[in-house]
């Protein structure tokens, strides 16, 4: 792999970590009115595969989507912006940090209500087959969405009409506070499962960005070329708390052992400790890197801070087209 | 009401209930995502797992659809389920059972079989719960025949309707908001029912009736304080039930003081409150003295900026105007009448710092 993907990878993820550090940071002076559902821990998931895609291609997300808005190229200051609800919002404060959207980079949405956005998304990859265009579809959600019945019934209708989507799985064990045991039998593959379909599948380690990577290149390839959808499962870890800022360890919902196991395998880490033993990257550039990045952060929370909050005549506008 | 010592909130007058049916009648169980979990639905299941096991309080998969109907498989060979959602947004990827299945099954079977389960959904609002998290969907529920819908306000009604509704024979959507939840009010220790289908009347008064349920209830209550200053004498009937709704009570009001205005936390077109429009012009057409007023929230999804919720959801007074209105009284500024907020509007009191 080139040193530049390897590299891009790594700072997407070193940029996607640093935003959420501040938004965690800043959450408590009460200023960010929404629900925020950090994915620190699960950022190489999102960098691999967004590095994977091209421009034109189409994302969807779910409650957690601060990564893969970021990874896909959505726009840092609006995102900020809708956050504290402002006007200069992507969704002009009406949508919360829950409802990214970046038309423009091609991120169609991102919704909380846990599977829904699945079919949308296979919408869009129907849509864009029926006008014979090479775009393929990429669908990032969670183990908890894996039950849904729109999950089956999309893999189902993916398959029968063979379209160009990439299914993401991030599992990261939980949902909320309700482990995998208490919703799944034990042993259940969806791997498996998504063969059944006839649909290309693998699950790999996903705190490793360059096997995400190349797991989701391979998968773009095989939509691209007409060889239909896949689903990629990732296995990870959400460091802080389901929902919010802080870390919830004290609830006592996750075992102590298996935080430090996934704790001691950050992905940002394991990557940048790679490359600066492969040469790949120089320290220097990384502090560079961050050094600017802070800066650019910085700027997005004063220009979210010191923008305006919509107009009261925004209230009734949008409800129609 | 007899004189009650004991003072407790609404989340444990919940509890309280489930716990008494629960150990009351071994066909009873409750299932719902989170019901195990540290937070106990906000506190409203805490403690059941470890006294009754986990083959009687369970968590689920994220599957509301299929769960939904399992539940009402299992009341048709005699479970009693209560099935929970922590926001009834997450119920509507169960329609198909909730209105195909559960609310027909005993009329199109002829009567043979009964669907004795609780849905236990809450509602809310604030902190930017926005589009998706923050829906009042209880006149959907409403309009369905076979279903009862209840949307309790106090404490107490919270315990004698979850009773009710438990030992129910039909399908009962229970409907609580978040807002409620650390209110605290007088709440007898032992078991009782409060009638599903019979409004109450929370103040009386002859100049006005305002009719509201759940939250809205409490704001009836706050500007009919406020009207009591200006001579105004409102009487604020809450509902309690909205399906099947107290029409005696609503005609019954509205014929003693002439005047409505019917308030609901939700949007306007087909809500609870043109059915008590209906019901009063129905029932009380000859003594209204004026054209009833109906309060809703405005015709858009919930916005999650604070600088537009604040606007969406109707406050004291959204009512007190309306009625110095209809009484031919100018309108006055929140400050005239002396309403002050001490806290911003998107949290239900002081403790609350997000995010849900
Ligand atoms: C249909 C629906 N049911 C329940 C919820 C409540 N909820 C919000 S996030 C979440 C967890 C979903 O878990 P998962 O899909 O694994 O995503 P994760 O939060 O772990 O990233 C749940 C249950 C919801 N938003 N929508
Ligand atoms: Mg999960």
């Amino acid at each position: 792999m080139s040193s530049e993907i390897l590299k891009k990878i790594l700072f997407t993820m070193v940029r996607i970590r640093l935003v959420q550090e501040k938004i965690a940071e800043k959450y408590p002076e009460q200023k960010m009115r929404c629900p925020v559902h950090l994915c620190i821990g699960q950022e190489a998931i999102g960098a691999g595969v967004c590095t994977a895609m091209d421009k034109d291609d189409y994302l969807f997300s779910n409650h957690r989507s601060h990564c893969h808005y970021l990874a896909k190229g959505g726009d840092l200051n609006a995102m900020i912006a809708e956050i504290y609800g402002k006007a200069t919002g992507c969704a002009k404060g009406k949508g919360g940090s829950m409802h990214l959207v970046d038309v423009s980079a091609n991120i169609l949405g991102a919704v909380p209500i846990v599977g829904g956005v699945i079919p949308v998304a296979l919408g869009a990859a129907f849509g864009t087959s029926l006008k014979k265009e090479n775009k393929v579809t990429v669908v990032f959600f969670g183990d908890g969405a894996s039950e849904e019945g729109v999950f089956y019934e999309s893999l189902n209708f993916a398959a029968l009409k063979k379209l160009p989507i990439v299914f993401v799985c991030e599992n990261n064990f939980y949902s909320v506070y309700s482990p995998l045991s208490v919703r799944q039998p034990s042993g259940r593959d969806n791997v498996a499962l998504a063969r059944s379909f006839g649909i290309h599948s693998k699950k790999s380690d996903g705190n490793d960005a360059e096997g995400v990577y190349n797991a989701a290149k391979e998968a773009i390839e095989i939509a691209r070329s007409g060889n239909g959808p896949s689903l990629l499962e990732f296995d990870t870890y959400r460091y802080r708390e389901h929902c919010g800022p802080a870390y919830d360890d004290h609830l006592g919902y996750r075992a102590e052992c298996e935080i430090k196991e996934w704790t001691a395998k950050c992905p940002i880490e394991i990557f940048r400790n790679k490359l600066l033993t492969d040469n790949a990257v120089g320290q220097n550039e990384i502090d560079f890197f961050v050094k600017e990045t802070v800066l650019e952060i910085e700027k997005a929370f004063e220009f979210a801070e010191n923008s305006p909050f919509p107009d009261s005549d925004e209230l009734t506008k949008d409800v129609y087209a | 009401m007899p004189d009650i010592e004991r003072h407790i909130d609404f989340a444990t007058a919940v509890l309280e209930a489930t716990d008494q049916c629960m150990s009351d009648d071994k066909s009873v169980f409750i299932i719902g995502l989170g019901v195990t979990d540290p937070k106990g639905i906000f506190n409203t299941t805490i403690g059941l797992e470890a006294k009754y096991g986990s083959d009687r309080v369970m968590d689920m998969p994220v599957s509301e659809n299929a769960m939904t109907g399992v539940m009402i498989g299992a009341s048709l060979v005699g479970m009693r389920p209560i099935l929970t959602h922590q926001r009834i947004d997450f119920m509507l990827l169960a329609l198909d059972q909730v209105i195909n299945n559960a609310a027909k099954w005993r009329y199109m079977f002829g009567g043979r079989q009964k669907v004795p389960i609780v849905i236990r959904v809450l509602v809310g609002r604030g902190w930017g719960q926005g589009a998706q998290h923050a829906q009042s969907l209880q006149s959907l529920f409403a309009h369905i025949p076979g279903l009862k819908v209840v949307m309790p306000t106090t404490p107490y009604d919270a315990k004698g309707l979850l009773i009710s509704a438990i030992r129910d024979d039909n399908p009962v959507i229970y409907i609580d908001h978040r807002w409620l939840h650390n209110i605290t009010g007088p709440v007898p220790e032992e078991r009782f029912e409060v009638p599903i289908g019979k409004a109450r009347i929370m103040r009386e008064g002859k100049d006005l009736t305002i009719v509201a349920a759940s939250y809205m209830s409490l704001e009836a209550l706050r500007a009919a304080e406020v009207l009591e200053k200006y001579g105004i004498d409102a009487e604020v009937v809450d509902l309690r039930t909205l399906r099947p709704l107290d029409e005696d009570a609503i005609a019954g009001s509205v014929k003693k003081t002439g005047r409505l205005i019917a308030i609901d936390g939700s949007w306007k077109a087909c809500s609870m409150t043109s059915e008590i429009v209906a019901i009063a012009t129905e029932h009380a057409f000859d003594k209204l003295k004026a054209a009833p007023v109906r309060i809703n929230y405005p015709e858009a999804p919930s916005p999650t900026t604070p600088a537009l919720a604040n606007l969406y959801y109707p406050k004291a007074i959204d009512i007190i105007n309306p009625a110095f209105g209809m009484l031919g009284k100018p309108s006055k500024s929140e400050e005239e009448v002396g309403i002050v907020y001490r806290n911003p509007l998107d949290v239900p009191d002081r403790t609350f710092k997000g995010p849900f």
